[in-house]
């Protein structure tokens, strides 16, 4: 029997295991949630469920059709909820689920990890109070709950809108919208974003929903610092000239999203960076085959398209793994719309949102940027400074950069881009971080539970 | 990158290898007043020298690397001096603990050779030992103290010894794989295929795990294997244990970071790259088991990275150090098997006495490389093809 894996049950994943349950496979489909559907199409637990509308607004009948579809394909999907996939070693994945450690053997894995928010720090984020835009989400779907009865928005991307303005559809007070991107910046995105006009209109209907609810929605914004004694209470911002201050209770921000792709690199497959993404992900073919035989790539985990793009690579990932394993692949369940038009838009979302470029010669010294290891902007600058170091995992040595709990899924993007503008390189030349197991923190008591009780240690381990 | 297309260095010694070894023997050359050009092929101090658990002890070494160990733990009490930076440097002590009292006879034993080298070693057992160390419980009998033993972040010292060595006026040359070795009879000559040639009337072999190439190009050969130690490090966790902790019979060694983090080591993990190392999932598992065993205050925490490195280790654990058997003014350093951190500077400093005053101050002939004569290349000098 074949065992084909799946890590991550969102769009990309619930796609590639139907595609596989109906050529008569039993896929492992893995995730680290209670329930199917990812980041964007998050379930409550049973006790805080909600309408789908009330969930997922425009998105409700794809969350819907895709719930449908698993709960129909349930019996042939060995899924494994709450489940942590980690490391990755050969044809082996090694799972946690809850204390339990376990191993599984593969055949064929779908990587379908997806994405989390990337964050460029500014004065006052690590103050209580301070969220990123997945996590303010996360808490309306999942938990039914505000970050705070008055929020600010800030950073820039599509969530900015959306969560502003399922907040204020949730009865929160948003006190402002204030996004990084230039004004002109809808202007010179329009003809990118027109490839596909259904989503740009649900775009411009939040913010035209916003703007009817009075909010304050602002471009050109620079975020000065949050402040606040035991938790945020204002935040102080500039445009233009203009200085201004918003009072709140809580901030979400955030500047678009950034792969999740440990797992790739721990299974051995190769990078490269790519210019839209700014980041490095880990090569694949128009299929989704990485350059690992038998591991294959799906959905924002790859590369940041979104959930419908996701959908599409899921499907598209599973046929070829069927191809590639000898059996017949079933035709394509819908008609998706191309790639190319996945990647237009998004290269129009990145001309409507652009990262602030000036935002690492613009960090003061004493900003953090890792919260981990309370590593500062100002570290990071000297240790270029007195050592030569152009080389993010030589940063990392010398700082301890991205060396704490989060292994630099949070600060690597903000500390690349620190390094490349102090050593006057490109982001692509400073590199990136080398993953280690585990991907998340793991209890050193349930991984010695695993197995069997140690045996007497061999002579050549005899290291003290 | 920025280097000339084509060019040739000439100094008096050349070193191949910019680990910790390599690094401090042309830190002490510079200070002999010795031209050296150092080439490292990717960073310096970034494999086995910069990644290893940090122990810095001298107790547990064979008699024959206790003049090296202690001689090195001067250096290493005046690292600042030497490098510019502590390099968190604590000189903690190392607790060799016995869990039984086999293995309490066994570090009897220990100290009773190394009497009268100057090891400051002291046998603990009874309530004083266990009321000093309660965190241990009852899983050990005793233990042999180091008070002169520390540890220290090696990823801080040892490129701290590269950039101590460029600063004192070595040319030190980063991602430059040497491709060709040679000799025209009065001098080596390097060449990195790439337009670079050095050449030298002195070469120095540091290049760890991987000094076999070099070794063989000039006749010489070593059974030399690769090991890749697993490591660990916790999240941070309230401070227990002030000391740097090894177990008699081995598989554990653990120390705690002033943040709070522990760092441990044990078992065995695997290449995934001829440059690089990996834990395997099974050397995981038993790391953690031999954690839980020994570090009750652990038993709640997390792992946050597991990570493991290449080290050269030889079949009696003892370093090759010492001139080469066929070319004069060759000398090689590699094979350290877990001790090249802490010995290294004392190893780089002897390397430089040599080619300075034709010999070390210290005794190092149980380090020469004849010791494994049989094994030597019967090949003509210089003629082994440069792999592709």
């Amino acid at each position: 029997m074949t065992t084909v894996a799946i890590v991550g049950a969102g769009p990309a994943g619930l796609r590639a295991a139907e595609q596989l349950v109906r050529a008569g496979l039993r896929p492992v489909l893995i995730d680290e949630a209670a329930q199917v559907g990812g980041q964007i199409y998050r379930q409550p637990p049973a006790a805080l469920q909600r309408p789908a509308k009330a969930l997922y607004g425009f998105e409700a009948a794809k969350a819907r059709a895709l719930f449908e579809r698993f709960s129909a394909l349930q019996p042939q999907i060995d899924h494994r909820p709450g489940t942590l996939v980690w490391h990755i070693e050969g044809r082996n994945l090694h799972l946690l689920q809850g204390e339990q450690a376990a191993s599984l053997p593969f055949d064929a894995l779908i990587l379908a990890t997806g994405a989390t928010d990337r964050v460029l720090p500014f004065p006052g984020w690590t103050l209580p109070g301070v969220f990123t835009l997945g996590a303010a989400q996360v808490a309306l779907k999942a938990q039914a709950s505000l970050i705070g009865p008055r929020v600010v928005f800030a950073g820039t991307g599509p969530l900015l809108y959306l969560v502003a303005w399922q907040t204020t559809q949730a009865g929160g007070a948003v006190q402002a919208v204030l996004d990084s991107a230039p004004a002109n910046a809808r202007r010179l995105a329009l003809p990118q974003l027109l490839a596909r006009p259904s989503v740009a209109a649900k775009g411009a209907y939040f913010l035209a929903r916003l703007q009817l609810a009075g909010v304050p929605v602002l471009r050109g914004v620079r975020l000065l610092r949050a402040e606040g004694s035991d938790r945020v209470q204002r935040l102080h911002w500039q445009q233009g000239t203009r200085l201004q201050r918003s009072d709140c209770d809580a901030i979400a921000f955030g500047h678009g999203l950034r792969s999740e792709t440990q797992l790739a690199d721990l299974a051995g497959c190769v990078f490269d960076f790519d210019e839209l993404d700014q980041a490095w992900l880990p090569r694949r073919d128009h299929a989704g085959r990485s350059s690992v035989a038998g591991v294959y790539l799906a959905g924002d985990g790859a590369a940041i398209l979104g959930a419908d793009a996701a959908e599409h690579s899921g499907a598209l990932a599973a046929q070829a793994l069927l191809n590639d394993l000898g059996g017949s692949a079933p035709a394509a369940a819908a008609p998706a719309p191309g790639q190319t038009a996945h990647r237009r838009f998004r290269q129009g979302l990145e001309t409507l949102f652009p990262l602030p470029a000036d935002w690492a010669a613009q960090a003061q010294d004493e900003l953090v940027v890792c919260r981990c290891e309370e590593v500062t902007a100002g570290e990071l600058r000297a240790c270029v400074r007195d050592t030569g170091t152009r080389e993010l995992n030589r940063l990392k040595a010398l700082t301890r950069i991205g060396m704490g709990r989060c292994q630099g899924r949070m600060c690597a993007p903000a500390a690349a881009r620190l390094l490349a503008d102090a050593a006057g390189c490109s982001l692509a030349e400073v590199g990136r971080l080398r993953g280690q197991p585990p991907v998340k923190p793991v209890p050193i008591a349930a991984l010695a539970a695993a197995w069997s009780a140690p045996g007497p240690v061999p002579a050549e381990e005899r290291d003290d | 990158m920025t280097e000339p297309a084509s060019r040739k260095l000439r100094a008096d010694v050349a070193i191949v290898g910019g680990g910790i070894v390599g690094s401090s023997a042309a830190l002490f050359l510079r200070r002999l007043g010795l031209s050296v050009v150092l080439l490292e092929r990717g960073l310096c101090g970034a494999a086995a020298s910069g990644v290893n658990y940090g122990g810095v002890r001298a107790q547990g070494r064979s008699p024959a690397q206790l003049p090296l160990a202690l001689r090195a733990r001067q250096i290493w009490s005046r690292l600042p001096d030497f490098i510019g930076i502590d390099g968190e440097y604590l000189a903690s002590g190392h607790l060799k603990l016995a869990r039984t009292e086999h293995d309490m006879a066994q570090l009897e034993a220990y100290a009773r050779s190394v009497h009268g080298l100057g090891l400051d070693l002291q046998l603990l057992s009874g309530s004083a030992f266990h009321q000093r160390h309660r965190w241990l419980g009852d899983r050990a009998v005793g233990a042999s103290w180091c008070p002169g033993d520390g540890h220290a972040n090696p990823r801080l010292v040892s490129p701290g010894f590269a950039r101590a060595a460029r600063a004192a006026g070595a040319q030190v040359i980063e991602h430059c794989e040497v491709r060709e070795f040679g000799h025209d009879g009065q001098r080596f000559l390097l060449d990195d295929g790439q337009g670079l040639i050095v050449s030298a009337p002195w070469l120095l072999n540091c290049a760890g795990a991987w000094a076999l190439r070099l070794a063989r190009a000039f006749g010489d050969d070593a059974p030399m294997e690769s090991i890749h130690p697993g490591m660990a490090v916790t999240e941070p966790v309230p401070r227990f244990m002030e000391v740097n902790v090894g177990v008699e019979g081995g598989g554990i060694y653990g120390r705690q970071t002033a943040r709070g983090n522990c760092v441990m080591g044990g078992s065995r993990g695997a290449a995934s790259h001829p440059l690089y190392a990996q834990p395997r999932a099974q050397a995981i598992v038993e790391l953690c088991q031999r954690m839980s065993e020994f570090f009750a205050p652990l038993a709640h925490a997390r792992v946050i990275r597991f990570w493991s490195g290449v080290e050269g280790a030889l079949p009696d654990h003892q370093p090759v150090i010492g001139p080469g058997t066929r070319q004069p003014q060759l000398l090689h350093a590699f094979g350290f098997c877990g001790a090249g951190f802490q010995t290294g500077p004392a190893v780089g400093e002897a390397l430089a006495q040599w080619v300075h005053a034709g010999s070390a101050a210290l005794p190092l002939a149980a380090f020469g490389i004849e010791r494994f004569k049989s094994a030597a290349v019967a090949a003509p000098l210089h003629s082994l093809p440069t792999p592709s």
